[in-house]
């Protein structure tokens, strides 16, 4: 089925697959997820909803591999990133993925442009290469006349664009996004929402967004809900999470 | 790494204040290191000058300083007459026997006394001695109650200025001269027909016999043909090597004292930088966490903090180099132990001492920064995203 009402699917680009992980507060073991499969087909517009606690933002944080499952596996374009060393992770997370934070996470003693060539330091390009990738990357997303601003000195909006071209300037397979939109207003929230569906569409990126906010939820191309560690059916209840999570279901 | 190297250095202006206020702490602490380096090394050129090279001192056995010395006038003739000692043109030896006595002068300004070293001379002290120098007035004529002061003496003691009059040995002696000897402790010192000066202090015998030998080379034979002499019990030493001697325990002293304090002072600095960076880590957990996010090696995540830490030791190293550096403009005049007459000796900063300094800085900073960078680095990503 994979992805069939996605732009571009041709293949999972995430694969997910019976992943469990608990944390451990004091003496007791906290389940987060539990036995979670399904995948993303590449190109697609995923929005990860459920309440605070169910295990979302977990699961975004390993598919961006800057978390560790308990158990199962994550294949993002074929390569399975659980097996991976913890130096092997952080290369690949500097190639394969792009990360958009809800306080937008930029360095306030960097310019924007300089926040948004900041990942391309760990590519081989040379310094005259990275400056024109994070200029094209902030004239993406509009930003051409704000490259020597500093983030204080840009509105939030303008901040989750910096953000958002620093996410997509090392032109990375996936995009994973934590409440991009939860710290702006409606507006702002609004041209955000655009853009990262406008870089789903035009540049065929496989985008996974954390939210609470059905408004944002209604701009992925489709939502998967969590609760209390498991995946459920967003409109019709629980599907159980474990296995046949094939169907995506559509906002 | 330049973007690394930028962005290490635009955090510190960032925080401007804690930076000022951390690297001033360093700076002081620093200051006082070099200072005492500075101190001891001046006291040690000061007295290391005192000497020329092909000179040597004849005192008597076990003689450590000058005034315990007595050396008889037959004896100081005998020695006189060793081939290893240079002749003048008219055949006559380059040797002059001086006597050293301890006198007290009032201080210009406070009135309080302190010691000051009088120098008997003879004919060819004065070439014996080219670092000393007339600048005002005229030498001495021998026979009479004349003297010359070091620049030194005449600048802090009472009387001792060129026209002045001093009453010392029961007698009146006119200043009719200033002599300059550079930094070197005759600066501190009266000299007078070494003649006259005995009869004021009703002394029969020399001091000590000053000569130059033949070459630099013949120290060792002049030195075992004296001292295997049983008629004389004299110790021989090179001028230069002697005065460095002199000021042994005092610059040991300064250099103990001055690196203990230092010592006590860079704990308190080092635990200010830590506290520093611990508070810079602290404060930006959310931006390493984003970093590492980002890809960033925990490397690079090190390196960052350390260059920081670096550049904060380096800064306050340098500040209070600079400070200390200021102290050449002063000229300190203390005591000398083992002398007991007044000896005035500026700081004096070496190549050697910049270095030492900077890297104690630099090092300080390191220290103070490398635990907090360590743990900066070991953070778990999705525990330091939250803190954003």
């Amino acid at each position: 089925m994979t992805g069939q009402d996605a732009p571009g699917g041709s293949g999972p680009a995430i694969d997910i697959r019976s992943v469990c992980k608990s944390y451990t507060r004091g003496q007791q073991t906290v389940p987060v997820l539990q036995n979670v499969s399904f995948h993303i087909a590449k190109g697609e517009f995923v929005a990860l909803m459920g309440p605070s606690g169910s295990g979302k933002s977990t699961l975004l944080n390993l598919i961006a591999g800057i978390d560790r499952v308990d158990s199962g596996s994550i294949f993002v374009s074929g390569a399975d990133i659980t097996t991976l060393s913890e130096s092997e992770l952080a290369r690949w997370r500097s190639r394969s993925v792009g990360f958009i934070f809800q306080f937008y996470n930029l360095i306030p003693v960097l310019t924007a442009l300089e926040n948004v060539e900041l990942p391309l330091l760990l590519t081989p390009l040379s310094a005259r290469e990275r400056r024109k990738h994070a200029e094209a990357a902030l004239a993406l997303v509009g930003l051409a006349d704000r490259m020597d601003h500093k983030p204080s000195e840009l509105s939030g909006g303008q901040q989750q664009r910096t953000a958002i071209a620093r996410a997509i300037v090392t032109d990375p397979d996936i995009l994973v996004a934590d409440e991009p939109t939860g710290d702006l207003d409606r507006v702002s929230a609004g041209e955000i929402l655009d853009l990262m569906a406008g870089l789903s569409e035009s540049l065929n990126k496989t985008i996974v967004m954390v939210t609470h906010d059905p408004r944002a939820a209604q701009r992925a191309h489709l939502v998967r809900s969590l609760e209390k560690g498991l995946l459920i059916d967003a409109g019709n209840g629980a599907e159980g999470g474990n296995g046949n999570a094939d169907a995506p279901l559509h906002s | 790494m330049a973007l690394l190297v930028s962005y290490s250095l635009r955090n510190l202006l960032a925080r401007r204040m804690t930076t000022v206020l951390t690297a001033g702490g360093m700076a002081l602490v620093v200051f006082v290191f070099a200072a005492a380096l500075m101190l001891a090394e001046g006291l040690r050129s000061t007295l290391v000058q005192t000497g020329t090279p092909g000179n040597a001192l004849v005192l008597r056995k076990g003689s450590k300083s000058e005034i315990e010395s007595v050396v008889e006038r037959g004896v100081a003739s005998l020695v006189e007459t060793r081939s290893e000692i240079a002749r003048d043109a008219d055949g006559s030896a380059l040797a002059a026997s001086e006597v050293v006595v301890l006198i007290n002068l009032a201080k210009r300004g406070t009135g309080e006394a302190s010691n000051v070293m009088l120098r008997g001379i003879g004919q060819k002290s004065l070439a014996l001695r080219p670092q000393v120098r007339l600048v005002s007035g005229r030498m001495p004529r021998f026979g009479s109650s004349e003297i010359v002061a070091g620049e030194g003496v005449a600048r802090r003691f009472k009387g001792a200025g060129l026209g002045e009059k001093l009453r010392f040995g029961m007698r009146e002696w006119t200043v009719v001269g200033i002599f300059d000897a550079g930094a070197t402790g005759f600066n501190s010192e009266i000299w007078g027909d070494v003649d006259q000066f005995m009869n004021a202090f009703r002394r029969n015998a020399y001091t000590l016999l000053l000569v130059r030998l033949v070459s630099e080379d013949s120290l060792g034979a002049f030195r075992n043909g004296v001292e295997a002499d049983p008629r004389l019990k004299l110790d021989v030493k090179a001028e230069a090597v002697f005065y460095a001697e002199q000021s042994e325990m005092m610059a040991k002293f300064l250099k103990i004292l001055g690196v203990s304090l230092t010592a006590i002072f860079s704990i308190g600095a080092m635990i200010g930088a830590m506290i520093t960076m611990h508070a810079a880590v602290a404060g930006r957990v959310g931006e390493i966490g984003t970093l590492r996010a980002l890809g960033f090696p925990r490397r690079s995540i090190l390196t960052a903090f350390v260059l920081e830490a670096l550049f904060l030791g380096l800064l306050g190293g340098a500040v209070g180099l600079l400070a200390a550096s200021g102290l050449q403009l002063f000229t300190i005049s203390t005591m000398n132990f083992q002398t007991f007459s007044e000896l005035a000796f500026g700081f004096s900063l070496t190549p050697g001492i910049v270095i030492l300094s900077l890297a104690f800085g630099t090092g300080m900073g390191l220290l103070g920064g490398l635990i907090p960078a360590l743990r900066a680095a070991r953070i778990k990503i999705v525990d330091a995203l939250r803190a954003v």
